[in-house]
């Protein structure tokens, strides 16, 4: 069982994020961290490998300028290996073209069976990419996986609904993306992270995938951000004095809003 | 001092374990005065946290002492200062005589599952009539045959009413003094052996801390951890690592409570401005916040020596110091957390209440601050004490 997982790295959430003025996208030049919701796809794919009795886990990662840290922890965890795409004509690339990128770089994993990726990105939120590495790569796609099983050549996924949850099934490969929270994350273990110091990771650019490098980044981009407003201001609450039938005025506050 | 990309990995780590394992019940475990050290240190124990430095001939990760460092700076981060404290038992205070100086066997029994968290560790030194003076302290092993049949009390023994086995120090000899003692593993499923009393605490509640009797326990000599006789000049290098950790963790403990504070001087409005722009308070934050850095730094002067292997006066004299310093400007980092929190601060619901309960032990275990003065002055050669 032979898995790849896509994996960004992100500016640390808990670092204050910034835009920049000129391109009005997230500032990444400071240290990357691995994207939380992609570390569900991690733990998800380690499972499945375990379960299957063996089978390699694959990263692959786009970023414009060779950072891995993000992969190390991915890494630590179990994954084998890793392709990261790097190039610094990537800067810039919208969805459409990080879904060629990726689907170019999963062409260079040998047998894989099966593509997880998160359902989308902590710091992008588009949630279009899964569906159109699928497309680009002529598979099946199935969104918003709570859980995944193998059998056969099958891969059988509950999917999350608001109403509960739909079983889907498809042959393999294909590509699933998974719902963050399904699973727990594990920590890298001190051994993990000294055993990822040597895992390889492969990195190679537009050229080495045959892509070129006007069809991504700036250049290549159908779209792009003209204008970025701040959020409103929240506007003051109203604020109900209880003299005794305060719940009254609660309850036709609720009942105004028609939300019970 | 250089932290790798491995060390950082390693941080992060710790800091998440922390995060998710332990604060969200971080309540619960003080209410109950006690957590429950079998769960949560095999879950440690599988990160490789419990045996940084160790041979992985017994499971160890053979790290170098920067991950101490680390492991320390981040358990301080734990919201119960109990927890990172009996954590820290385990791995630096009940566990290092044992891999330096225990044979094969005693590791293997003993170490091994400490290392995986299978076992908990407890070490057992202080007596109701021997603290700071251990030299004082009158728990007797009795050698018949193949055996020590051991008689006393030890007191505030944290983990005591959950260990698997103590690091006990005992007097094995008539000799008196600083002579005569052993350093002993004692299995705590020992005939004779007790749990007389679960201590009540001003702070480190989630933590428990227990006074434990010995009538007529048998445990075999080949217990006894590397040379008999020996026991307080172990003990003493065992201690060195007891104060570096609480130094490690202090720092960590205080830059989350610094960060906290000044969080709340931010939001907090009094004439009509936050708090935080008063230049008295910021003023007085960014005082203590030196103060911490400088701690940080000489914690990392102790790592360097530890690292390039310096001779143990040196060490002796750096982590008495680190404990020291670490001690008291603990209780004025969490003076100041309370003092800038007006009323709010002394509520038990605000964080800043059990950190000013917890912070006050670290100037009294481990080796007082007075102890700390004292070995300070014996090592300089000032004066008769
Ligand atoms: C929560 C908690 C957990 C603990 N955990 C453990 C544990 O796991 N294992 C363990 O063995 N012990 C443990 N201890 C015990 C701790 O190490 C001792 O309390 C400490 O060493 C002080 O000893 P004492 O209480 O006997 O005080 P004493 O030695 O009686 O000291 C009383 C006061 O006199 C001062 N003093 C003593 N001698 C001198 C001197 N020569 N010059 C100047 N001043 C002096 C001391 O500094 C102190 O201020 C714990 C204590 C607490 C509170």
């Amino acid at each position: 069982m032979n898995i790849v997982v896509c994996v960004k790295q992100i500016p640390d959430p808990a670092e204050p994020g910034a835009l920049d003025p000129n391109t009005k996208t997230l500032k990444r030049d400071g240290k990357l961290i691995l994207d939380e919701s992609d570390s569900y796809g991690v733990e998800m794919a380690l499972q499945l490998a375990d379960a299957a009795g063996g089978g390699e886990v694959t990263l692959v990662s786009m970023a414009p300028n060779s950072e891995t840290s993000g992969l190390r922890t991915a890494l630590a965890m179990g994954a084998a290996k890793s392709v990261l795409v790097s190039d610094p004509a990537l800067s810039g690339t919208d969805a459409l073209g990080t879904a060629k990128i990726l689907a170019a770089a999963i062409k260079r994993v040998e047998g894989a069976d099966l593509i997880l990726t998160a359902t989308e990105s902590s710091d992008g939120y588009t949630g279009t990419v899964p569906e159109q590495i699928a497309e680009l790569l002529g598979l099946p796609s199935i969104t918003f996986a709570k859980s995944i099983a193998i059998d056969g050549g099958t891969v059988k996924v509950q999917r999350q609904t608001e109403a509960g949850y739909d079983e889907c099934e498809a042959p393999l490969p294909a590509v699933v993306s998974v719902t963050a929270g399904v699973v727990e994350p594990r920590y890298p273990s001190f051994k993990g992270i000294m055993a990822a110091k040597s895992k390889p990771v492969d990195e190679v650019d537009c050229a080495a995938l045959g892509i070129d490098p006007g069809s991504v980044g700036w250049a290549g981009g159908g779209q792009e951000i003209v204008t970025v407003e701040a959020a409103p201001a929240r506007e003051a609450g109203e604020v109900v004095e209880d003299d005794g039938t305060g719940f009254e005025k609660i309850v036709a506050f609720l009942d105004n809003l028609k939300v019970i | 001092m250089q932290f790798t990309e491995e060390h950082d990995l390693f941080r992060r780590t710790v800091r998440d374990f922390v995060e998710r394992e332990i604060n969200p019940y971080a309540d619960e475990w003080e209410r109950q005065g006690i957590f429950p050290a079998h769960e949560l240190f095999p879950k440690l124990g599988a990160l490789g946290v419990l045996g940084l430095e160790y041979d992985p001939a017994y499971g160890g990760q053979g790290a170098d002492h920067l991950y101490t460092v680390i492991y320390g700076e981040e358990m301080g981060r734990c919201t119960t200062g109990g927890v990172a404290m009996a954590v820290s038992v385990q791995t630096d205070m009940a566990t290092p005589a044992l891999a330096r100086f225990g044979s094969h066997e005693l590791k293997e029994r003993y170490l091994a599952p400490a290392i995986r968290g299978d076992m908990v560790a407890a070490i057992a030194v202080t007596e109701p009539d021997a603290g700071s003076d251990v030299a004082g302290l009158r728990t007797r092993a009795v050698r018949d045959g193949d055996e020590w049949v051991i008689n006393g009390t030890k007191l505030y023994i944290t983990n005591g009413t959950q260990a698997d086995w103590l690091c006990l120090l005992a007097r094995t000899s008539d000799e008196g003094g600083y002579r005569g003692m052993s350093q002993i593993v004692v299995p705590t499923d020992t005939p004779g052996f007790a749990v007389s009393r679960k201590l009540d605490k001003l702070g480190q509640r989630s933590s428990d801390t227990a006074e434990l009797s010995f009538v007529d326990m048998r445990v075999p000599v080949a217990n006894t951890i590397g040379e008999i006789g020996q026991g307080f000049q172990q003990q003493m290098a065992q201690f060195q690592n007891e104060r570096l950790i609480a130094s490690y963790m202090a720092t960590g403990q205080m830059v989350v409570a610094i960060e906290r504070t000044i969080d709340y001087l931010k939001q907090r409005q009094a004439f009509g401005r936050p708090l935080l722009d008063n230049q008295y308070l910021a003023f007085s934050m960014a005082e203590v916040l030196a103060e911490v850095e400088l701690l940080r730094h000489y914690n990392y002067a102790c790592a360097d020596a530890i690292v390039s292997g310096a001779d143990p006066i040196t060490v002796t004299k750096m982590a008495s110091i680190a404990k020291l310093k670490a001690g008291r400007l603990n209780r004025v980092v969490a003076d100041t957390c309370i003092q800038f929190h007006g009323g709010i601060g002394y509520m038990e619901e605000t964080w800043t209440a059990r950190f000013f309960r917890d912070s006050r032990l670290l100037s009294i275990g481990g080796g007082t601050d007075e102890v700390m003065l004292r070995i300070l002055t014996g090592l300089e050669g000032w004066g008769k004490l």
